[in-house]
């Protein structure tokens, strides 16, 4: 039984390369508030090694990371 | 029995000393970049890392000296008053970020617009919209003024950035000694 994580924004980051990914995603964070979730859809490989990197150096949680068709997508925690 | 007692508070002593000096070695959480080539290729990784740092927290200071200088010319804007050497240059410089050429495979200007219709095709920002970027993310950009003076830029024909000053050598020194990160490219 996988948990179902309720997003509280979504961000399509679909065709956008480095540092483009990144740079969204931690400007998007900002736009919830702690506690919330934001779901970010990229394409960009790189990215399974930038998320994690960037969550860890800002403090926030990724909770699940999926892959599928070429989209990964990221469930990230506001924690900072 | 006092003798050994005295060694190991001198030893303490000194210990509280250098831990003092450690204390006050005030490293931010800041990078500080010298972007001295005016290549195409190279200054886009300049400004892909400074984005890259805002978005992992960090305070991004770019120091823009020699050939780097021209990078931030505006190709819309004219300075007059300029002598005979100040022209030279700015005639040979190129003009502005969308002037300036890759380091290798140039190739009379082919190789350059060969990359950057292969960036557009594949989605990577251009070296203006990154700089449009930075500015927008807030990253610093200082202009050596002895550049600009061997070079005979006036600063009226500089870009509008928003966060744009310019300095000399100690200011971007001081800016390095408190940052975590230092590069020169």
């Amino acid at each position: 039984m996988s948990e179902e994580i309720k997003a509280d924004k979504v961000m399509d980051l679909k065709g956008l390369p480095c540092p483009m990914p990144v740079v969204k995603v931690s400007k998007g964070i900002k736009e919830i508030a702690v506690g919330q979730v934001l779901e970010a859809h990229t394409t960009d490989p790189g990215a399974l090694a930038d998320f994690p990197a960037w969550a860890r150096t800002s403090g926030n949680e990724i909770l699940k990371t999926e892959q599928g068709s070429g989209v990964i997508k990221f469930f990230i925690k506001r924690k900072a | 029995m006092s003798t050994q007692l005295a060694h190991i508070e001198q030893q303490i002593t000194e210990m509280k000393g250098k831990l003092e000096a450690l204390s006050g070695e005030k490293h931010e959480n800041k990078l500080s970049m010298i972007v001295f080539s005016g290549d195409l290729d190279r200054v886009l990784a300049a400004f892909v890392i400074a984005t890259g740092a805002v978005a992992m927290g960090m305070e991004v200071v770019m120091f823009f000296t020699f050939w780097g200088t021209p990078v931030l010319r505006d190709k819309g804007k004219k300075a007059g008053d300029k002598d005979l050497m100040g022209k030279m240059f700015g005639a040979m410089l190129p003009k502005g970020a969308c002037a300036v050429k890759l380091s290798k495979m140039n190739m009379a200007g082919m190789g350059t617009a060969m990359m950057k219709s292969l960036m557009k095709k594949k989605n990577v920002a251009s070296l203006e919209q990154m700089m449009e970027m930075a500015g927008e993310l807030g990253v610093q950009i200082y202009v050596c003024e002895m550049s600009m003076d061997l070079m005979g830029f006036k600063r009226e024909e500089m870009i509008s950035y928003p966060h744009m000053d310019f300095c000399g050598v100690a200011k971007f020194l001081e800016e390095a000694m408190t940052s975590k990160i230092q590069l020169f490219i």
